[in-house]
């Protein structure tokens, strides 16, 4: 059932990816995509349990743009933080690699947080091991799990809950 | 629509020279990383958008474009950060904390 | 002038990446040019699709910025041994 839902999801997901490309619903076009598609999705799903962890409930119709919403203000602060430390002539770092500790159990999710601590401000996702990651930090304020969880992930962790497993 | 494009492409290749400055003056590689992911996803980012706002054509192929580089850039910089930290390439020496080698020293990892 | 604006803007950027790339200590300081140079590319890539009104260098920077994130991951992953 769950490998099913998976299947479905990588369906509309590629077929939209499809949709983008090429801009028409021209019926060649249409056949065209429609045959590669089915032909990838038999061919190639079984190596991947990436789209397995999607939930589908009301809610994240609500959830989807506060995340978006959240990631966006998060990437602009980053900017801002990144362009004042390398326009500063003293370059203020304060260097370090620290460990967090998620939640999230299934891949994609744990993919959409790393991407998200990436792009935020001041952290970079070096390794990802079971439920720890490992984080460098550009301003390292706490080095211990607990504290710098609570700096870097939580307010992602929180909202991607509701959207992934 | 044509000021707000203007104002998107400027802002997006200050960015991307902000990236580039901060390749060229952050002391390790890690903190290069940092400068130059950021800074240079905004930047492309907003530079692409700035060019879907003003030829109203290319929009939806500058928005798969900029969908595209969102999601890959991040990946290819965690891939990098991994790759030099397992081969060994050390901290610069101001910093203050690496847990991944104390766990490695203790075997605990 | 705006785009004449963003094209310094944007050449300095390519200057300060290619130095990075020729002095670079370490074999990532160089791969990580290389990958900020793809993403420049592609911006100006975008930029020309603009100036020529042509839509087919917008579908020649998709290509780039696909190909430019499998080199990277691929000479990482190499680097790593993991490969």
């Amino acid at each position: 059932m769950k490998k099913l839902k998976g299947f479905i999801i990588f369906l509309i997901v590629a077929a939209l990816t499809w949709l983008l490309l090429t801009g028409t619903f021209s019926r060649d076009e249409l056949l065209v995509g429609g045959i590669s598609l089915v032909l990838i999705a038999v061919l190639f799903y079984g190596y991947s349990d990436l789209y397995r962890g999607i939930k589908i409930t009301p809610k994240i119709i609500l959830f989807y743009p506060l995340y978006l919403l959240v990631f966006l203000k998060e990437l602009i602060k980053a900017n801002i933080d990144v362009a004042l430390r390398v326009i500063k002539p003293s370059l203020p770092i304060n260097p370090g690699i620290v460990a967090i500790k998620t939640e999230l159990k299934s891949p994609l999710s744990k993919l959409i947080l790393a991407n998200s601590i990436t792009l935020t401000p001041g952290t970079l996702t070096v390794d990802v091991k079971d439920d720890t990651l490992f984080i460098h930090w550009i301003d390292v304020k706490g080095k211990d799990v607990e504290s710098a969880t609570k700096e870097i992930s939580s307010r992602f962790e929180k909202i991607l809950k509701e959207i992934v497993e | 629509m044509t000021i707000l494009g203007d104002i998107f492409i400027l802002i997006g290749s200050l960015f991307l020279f902000l990236g580039s400055l901060g390749i060229f003056r952050m002391p390790d590689v890690y903190n290069r990383l940092q400068a130059g992911t950021k800074a240079t996803t905004m930047g492309a980012m907003s530079l692409i958008l700035g060019v879907g706002f003003l030829n109203t054509g290319f929009l939806v192929k500058s928005i798969v474009i900029v969908l595209f580089i969102v999601l890959t850039n991040p990946i290819s910089s965690s891939t990098i950060a991994r790759a030099s930290h397992k081969s060994g390439v050390p901290l610069v020496k101001k910093s203050v904390v690496d847990v991944c080698k104390d766990n490695v020293k203790k075997g605990e990892v | 002038m705006i785009l004449t604006l963003s094209f310094v803007l944007i050449g300095l950027a390519v200057l300060f990446s290619l130095i990075r790339l020729f002095k670079g200590p370490t074999v990532f300081d160089r791969i990580l040019a290389a990958d900020t140079l793809a993403v420049i590319t592609t911006a100006l890539l975008v930029l020309m699709s603009l100036l020529f009104s042509r839509v087919i260098y917008m579908d020649v920077a998709l290509v780039y910025v696909v190909l430019g994130f499998v080199g990277v991951v691929v000479v990482a992953r190499y680097l790593e041994g993991g490969l």
